[in-house]
């Protein structure tokens, strides 16, 4: 096995032609594009699964991922609040973050998998769709308060209809409708081109990510040393209830890889709403510029190794 | 051929203000507004279009001076405290006044 699976160099290359003030960019549009083959590509995979084997989601399974996303922001906020010293919103936005996942890591773990042939539970798409919400609505109240002046209808609504949601639902509702044979046709560009167009999403990463670097010299130390040990801890607590649920290892190294992920879609968006008094540039970098890096290129394998010994 | 004055408002914010900019905006009676995309520096730093969590918009609306200040004094009361937005306001003149 090389060093890293090819598409990581796309995303060195993205934050090196970033830093370089590169004459790079891809049109906004491209990237909707891409993202959006990615999710479907995700969801497809996990429904032609479903319609192959049919096993439902255990009500456990269900229970114990949900209640994952709601906890995990508990001990993020009280460490930003305790040992970063940042105001309540700030702590809170940064908790919302991290409980939250991102479906970029997500579509990075699947491809490491795949091209190692660890096989993992179809149905892992819709652990991302469990563990997308509830942290962003225990951020939400960890800054309000349970009785704050909130718009929960039209946030939840937003939420709900958010385009990861939307299209990893779809995704796996349609492959598991179509089944293996059915999805034959469309296999060349959402199955056979999945690589490359995740090369082609890591490389506009590289590049967002590059963009946030200016912000994390200025709020530095701290969110640098959170972005990288709140993933490992994280990653330990989604492994381990991995091993608990009875999840298969590579069942285990996906949700090890999700608690470990920190969002930067739907969180963002929707704490910006919800909590404006946030600063916003310091969650995103946090999570852009450190976490995400952190866990596709050095993160991925530990869990891996991490999800072996447990299993061991 | 006769001119009328109006106002021209334009704003530049936060493109993800932007449906809930547009629902206080038709709550208010503004008829018409021009929404585009944009980018540039200010107090908040560079703000690209090329991300969309990060974009910026500028929307325009011509109307009644009355009811330009209206819009203002609702922005400014919900907005200006915790996103990025700048507001101006010019003089105008159209030639269907019934439009604006």
């Amino acid at each position: 096995m090389p060093l890293f699976d090819p598409v990581i160099w796309f995303f060195v290359l993205g934050i090196a032609a970033g830093v370089a003030r590169a004459d790079l960019r891809l049109p906004a549009a491209i990237y909707e594009f891409v993202s959006t083959v990615l999710l479907l590509s995700i969801g497809l995979k996990g429904g032609v699964e479903l319609a192959r084997d049919s096993g439902g989601l255990p009500a456990v399974e269900l229970g114990g991922i949900l209640l994952l996303g709601f906890l995990l922001p508990l001990p993020a906020f009280a460490v930003a609040r305790r040992i970063g010293r940042l105001s309540r919103a700030d702590a809170a936005s940064l908790a919302a973050h991290y409980g939250s996942v991102s479906v970029g890591t997500f579509a990075v773990v699947v491809g490491y998998l795949a091209a190692r042939g660890i096989p993992f539970e179809g149905r892992a798409a819709v652990w991302v769709v469990l563990l997308e919400v509830p942290a962003i609505l225990a951020g939400i109240v960890l800054a309000r308060g349970l009785h704050g002046d909130v718009a929960w209808g039209r946030l939840l609504r937003d939420l709900f209809l958010g385009r990861s949601i939307v299209l990893l639902l779809g995704g796996l509702a349609i492959g598991r409708l179509a089944g293996p044979e059915g999805t034959a046709s469309i296999q060349p560009l959402f199955f056979d081109l999945f690589k490359g167009i995740l090369a082609l999403f890591l490389l506009e990463m590289g590049l967002i990510a590059a963009a946030q670097l200016p912000t994390l010299r200025r709020h530095g130390l701290f969110i640098t040393i959170f972005g990288v040990l709140t993933p490992l801890v994280f990653a330990v607590v989604g492994a381990l209830l991995g091993r608990a649920l009875g999840l298969s290892v590579g069942g285990a190294i996906v949700l090890a890889t999700l608690a470990a992920s920190a969002s930067y879609i739907a969180a963002p968006a929707a704490i910006r709403t919800a909590v404006p008094e946030a600063n916003p540039a310091l969650s995103l970098t946090a999570s852009l510029a450190v976490t995400f890096p952190f866990n596709i290129i050095v993160g991925i394998p530990l869990y891996e190794r991490l999800a072996t010994a447990l299993a061991g | 051929m006769e001119h009328f004055p109006r106002r021209l408002l334009t704003i530049v914010t936060e493109a993800l203000l932007e449906r809930e900019l547009l629902a206080e905006f038709d709550a208010l009676g503004v008829r018409g507004y021009t929404i585009t995309d944009a980018r540039g520096k200010g107090g908040r730093g560079t703000r690209q279009s090329d991300w969309a969590q990060e974009g910026n918009v500028r929307i325009e609306i011509v109307c009644e001076p009355a009811l330009a200040e209206r819009v203002v004094a609702r922005l400014r009361e919900r907005y200006y405290d915790h996103y990025a937005m700048i507001l101006y306001l010019q003089d105008v003149s159209v030639l269907r006044p019934d439009k604006f």
